[in-house]
């Protein structure tokens, strides 16, 4: 048993390392990239980069089959069953909330996964970031107190996010 | 701003690879690939035991320049125009934000997306319009 959870951290350690890999590739783990492809009022200059289109467009379809084939299994290799979001509903925190967000993407280039990989390149601009962005995090969790608000998690289920 | 080269070849490729990666991830452990709720779950209050699990994932994102570098001996190019100021604020900002949505780029754009979650295509619309707007007022209206 114990080996199996080693096994798991090991695994999601090299799911970890290919998804920075799949961000370096792309190119994403440049915000210069980022905030070209944003940058909507670069397309009459012709200095738009449509690059993060084409990003999610393979993730997007990888994804999407993925998923599909995976879902069908009983259960997944190392968990009793899958922690798939159900809810449907259209509340102010999943417009408010990607609009914060987007604000904070649009100023710097910068979103939490490129981010976190930009610790990699040694740079300190990311630490900098990865540090506001943790405590950004932090105290979005506490106002929502979490996990007890009922508005973000039923307690049917008490891992959805 | 600093011109960057259109890339869709290398995009396409690597986008694959990340979705190799949240394909991965639900598969071993049955949970969603989004990076604001992996890390912000690294933070207390823990609703459940899988921390280790969490930080290695992190570490896998930390590590995969170091391994790029080691393999091709370069890394592609990084620039972070923003000073130091607008990084705090953009950080702040992109982590209240991901998590008062419930996720950001990978855990909506990709995840949600690819399971026709009506949720995170608002919040991706959302991010995207907010993302545009933010920077056509950054390099157009200063």
């Amino acid at each position: 048993m114990a080996i199996l959870v080693q096994m798991a951290i090991l695994v999601q350690f090299a799911i970890g390392l290919i998804f920075g890999i799949g961000l370096i590739v792309s190119g994403m783990s440049n915000p210069a990239k980022v905030l070209n492809f944003l940058d909507v009022g670069g397309i009459p200059a012709g200095t738009w980069d449509a690059s993060l289109a084409f990003v999610m467009a393979g993730a997007i379809a990888v994804t999407f089959i993925g998923f599909s084939r995976v879902l069908k299994l009983a259960r997944p290799f190392f968990a009793e069953r899958f922690y798939v979001p159900t809810r449907t509903d259209i509340d102010p925190r999943i417009i408010v909330g990607p609009a914060i967000f987007g604000v904070g993407w649009g100023l710097a280039g910068f979103c939490p996964g490129p981010a976190l990989t930009a610790l990699g390149f040694g740079s300190v601009s990311a630490f900098i970031f990865v540090a506001a962005m943790c405590a950004g995090m932090v105290l979005a969790r506490f106002i929502a107190n979490l996990p007890s608000s009922a508005r973000v998690i039923t307690p049917a289920d008490p891992l959805e996010s | 701003m600093i011109a960057t080269p259109f890339t869709p070849t290398t995009s396409l490729l690597g986008g694959a690879l990340i979705g190799l990666s949240a394909v991965l991830l639900m598969w071993a452990t049955g949970r969603i690939a989004g990076v604001s709720g992996i890390a912000a779950r690294l933070f207390p209050p823990y609703e459940d035991r899988q921390f280790a699990g969490r930080l290695a994932f992190v570490a896998g994102l930390i590590a995969a320049p170091l391994l790029v570098r080691l393999v091709t001996g370069s890394l592609p190019a990084q620039t972070i125009a923003a000073a130091t100021p607008v990084l705090i604020v953009a950080g702040l900002l992109t982590g209240f934000g991901a998590v008062w949505g419930s996720g950001c780029t990978s855990g909506h754009g990709v995840c949600g997306l690819s399971r026709l979650s009506v949720r995170s295509l608002v919040a991706t619309i959302t991010f995207m319009a907010a993302g545009v707007v933010t920077v056509f007022v950054m390099r157009h209206w200063s």
